[in-house]
């Protein structure tokens, strides 16, 4: 078979793509559709920006999901090697293909031979796995500690600003390079920090549901109690690892072990995101507690919580959902310089910056090996950024 | 001022000690302690070999004793075997009488790299030298190439040329080093497909930096911090445009370009002045993607040669210098934000 022209080429990645452009059709039409009855999300679509930044990044999640989760779209398994296929220019045909086989590597063979095209799309499972969880998380520590800092203010105030500072001093690169070793895992600080990291999250809910029917005991102890039932047992779970030095959780009752490569990323990515966010809270709840709305809830004897998080906090929303999508962005970027580093994710994983990093080595003879991720990473992060744009002034508009 | 500028020095002092006490603490946890000890020593020693190899180099102590020790406010450590003494402050001609008792960083000993086996002060001496030299040179471009596109972008919101420069802003933070500096090279340095105008290394910028070696690797670093400092002089420039006084400028009759020059662009320039110091951090980071990627070697290199190899003296060395630049360069923000703006004064 002879290699495939560049308009063949496209044809057949097009092509391949097929069910996220058939979702990303259902997506817009019904949106556009009901864009009215939608809030902000539905404003989102008079914003031209916002439009193409919302179809960018939902074309990476429904990439992610079809791959991960149904195993479409890629053409050949991400780890496996071709012979024959090393540094395969784009479009040529597989040697040795069998009939089950796809015929083509459409973006071309990597220095091991495994196919370009496949782990690019392989890697979206990753970043969309990783990306926006660590961000919400950075989120629900910023916040838990933001609030009680900017609202309370003083002492503890002092205290947390001059942490957050701390961590915002180190150059992030040498904090990855201390924290995302093998012998740092071997030490198990990850897994302590996981503990206390993980634990913010059920804090933060726990905290809103109190305040929130609070004068209601019977509705708020059942409530209470199904939510720290399963958040405490997911988070048992989670921090709970046989391979790990935290192992105290029966196996019989883990639901999941998370590797401890992907926890150490992931604990570093949100230590790493947290102090910033913090900053972020607590400047908006400096300037919000002077409102008079917060002034009648203290009038009525609301309770600190309640106005934190039931009156501060949903109208600090706006620029904390901007701030979101801008932070996915970032944080995509930080996982990108870990793999690029070779850090926490194992070298065969098929994330970008790993790709990129094992790309950049024959980079000036065969470019397209990492070009290829460089490419879907900058389109990924482009489409946040955007996103957050659109609806940065679609938020300023109302 | 004085107490203002007082108080910010002792929480610098503070947030340095408390910084390098963490990088110690993390460089010293037992299992990067063997690493050292069998890098040191040899690759098959015995787990027994190792504790006594760590026990005679003075490793044994607790961490902060050592943390004093390398600080310079506790004596080092000393230890005989064989009839031989041997310590932290004893060198190769000296003996117990003519060394010094204390030797850390308060006396100027930065101790020795592992790795390069020569004095960490010098080793960060030379790298500070040749990423100052990027440093120089991307501040020179990224500089006046972001206030020129925020100002321009700024000027008349929401025109043609407001929405181009927008769009490459946001292109232009949406593209981390690393893949800009892939791109470029692909583009501009690749031997099959590219241009081939520059070179897709650096190294042989280190003696002589020239256009053809040095272009890309400033344009990388420079790109990334370019559409954040353009995007905030863009957000003031249009603040100060839609301010009473250039509203009443506008009305006396002066002309768009005297307004610009003469009464906007002065009020507009305090922000971006402290974005650009607060982006040293991320410049910082920019630069160790940057040397690992053109083979540049300065210090982001050398941090990527020691933190790879456990070399816990030259790391700290590293990373005591970043943590002063971002530290200084915070300072100079705050200092240089009250003095641009008379508005503002202490309190």
């Amino acid at each position: 078979m002879e290699d495939l022209s560049w308009g063949a080429i496209l044809l057949r990645v097009f092509i391949r793509f097929l069910p996220v452009w058939i979702a990303l059709i259902v997506t817009f039409s019904l949106s556009i559709a009901f864009k009215r009855r939608l809030g902000l999300y539905g404003k989102l679509f008079d914003n031209s920006i916002g439009v193409v930044g919302f179809g960018l990044v939902m074309f990476w999640v429904y990439t992610a999901l079809s791959v991960g989760l149904f195993g479409w779209i890629a053409t050949q398994d991400p780890l496996s090697a071709a012979t024959g296929m090393k540094n395969a220019m784009p479009g040529s045909p597989l040697r040795g293909a069998g009939p089950g086989d796809y015929p083509f590597y459409l973006l071309g063979g990597d220095t091991l031979a495994r196919d370009v095209f496949s782990r690019m799309i392989a890697g979206s499972w990753v970043v969309i796995r990783i990306a926006p969880l660590a961000t919400l998380f950075s989120f629900m520590v910023g916040i838990t500690l933001g609030l009680p800092a900017g609202y309370v203010g003083g002492k503890l105030d002092t205290v947390l600003s001059f942490l957050a500072n701390l961590i915002l001093a180190f150059p992030v690169i040498l904090l990855f390079y201390l924290l995302v070793t093998p012998e740092m895992v071997e030490t198990g600080i990850p897994s302590y920090m996981a503990i206390v990291l993980f634990l913010f999250p059920i804090i933060f809910l726990t905290v809103l549901i109190n305040a929130r029917f609070y004068t209601q005991p019977r509705r708020r102890n059942i409530t209470l109690a199904v939510l720290l039932v399963v958040l405490g047992w997911t988070y048992l779970s989670l921090i709970s690892d046989p391979e790990t030095v935290v192992r105290f959780w029966p196996q019989a009752l883990d639901l999941f072990n998370v590797p401890a490569g992907i926890l150490v990323v992931f604990v570093s990515v949100v230590f790493v995101n947290a102090p910033t966010v913090f900053r972020i809270v607590r400047g908006l709840t400096m300037d919000i507690k002077t409102r008079d709305y917060v002034a009648a809830a203290q009038t009525r004897g609301e309770g600190p919580w309640y106005i934190m998080l039931w009156e501060i906090l949903p109208n600090a929303r706006g620029p904390l959902i901007v701030d979101f999508c801008l932070r996915i962005g970032y944080t995509t970027i930080l996982l990108g310089t870990l793999g690029f580093f070779g850090l926490g994710l194992p070298t065969e994983s098929p994330d970008w910056g790993s790709t990129i990093n094992q790309g950049r080595k024959l980079l000036s003879i065969y470019p397209h090996a990492a070009i290829v991720p460089a490419v879907a990473l900058l389109s990924l992060v482009l489409g946040l950024n955007l996103l957050a744009d659109g609806l940065r002034e679609e938020s300023l508009k109302d | 001022m004085l107490f203002f500028l007082l108080r910010r020095t002792a929480t610098m002092i503070l947030t340095a000690l408390c910084l390098s006490f963490i990088v110690f603490y993390l460089t010293n946890l037992p299992p990067n302690l063997e690493k050292v000890a069998k890098f040191q020593g040899n690759s098959r020693m015995t787990d027994e070999e190792v504790d006594r190899w760590l026990e005679h180099n003075g490793f044994t102590q607790p961490t902060y004793v050592r943390y004093g020790e390398w600080l310079g406010v506790k004596p080092g450590w000393t230890d005989l075997r064989d009839g031989k003494l041997s310590g932290r402050c004893i060198g190769a001609e000296m003996t117990k009488e003519t060394a010094p008792r204390f030797c850390g960083i308060l006396q100027g000993n930065w101790g020795t790299s592992t790795v390069f086996r020569e004095d960490v002060s010098h080793i960060v001496a030379v790298r500070m030298a040749q990423t100052g030299k990027l440093m120089f040179w991307v501040m020179l471009l990224m500089v006046p190439m972001a206030l020129l596109i925020g100002v321009l972008a700024g000027m008349r919101e929401g025109s043609k040329l407001d929405r181009a420069l927008s769009t490459f802003s946001i292109m232009t933070t949406a593209t981390p080093e690393y893949v800009s500096g892939v791109i470029l090279i692909a583009v501009f340095a690749s031997s099959t497909v590219g241009l081939k105008w520059f070179k897709g290394t650096a190294t042989s910028a280190m003696d002589g930096a020239n256009f053809e070696n040095f272009f890309l690797p400033v344009l990388t670093i420079a790109l990334y911090g370019t559409g954040y400092v353009a995007r905030m002089t863009r957000a003031s420039m249009a603040e100060v445009m839609t301010a009473q006084y250039v509203r009443t400028a506008r009305l006396k009759g002066v002309s768009f370009r005297n307004i610009v020059l003469k009464h906007a662009l002065r009020n507009a320039l305090i922000a971006p002045f402290t974005v650009i110091m607060l982006q040293f951090p991320w410049l910082l980071n920019g630069v160790v993607i940057v040397e690992t990627l053109f083979n540049f070697k300065g210090l982001g290199w050398a941090l990527v040669q020691a933190a790879g190899n456990n070399d816990i003296d030259l790391l700290l060395g590293i990373s005591v210098v970043s943590v002063i630049v971002v530290l200084v360069t915070q300072l100079i923000s705050d200092i240089g934000y009250v003095y641009l703006n008379p508005r503002i004064r202490m309190s």
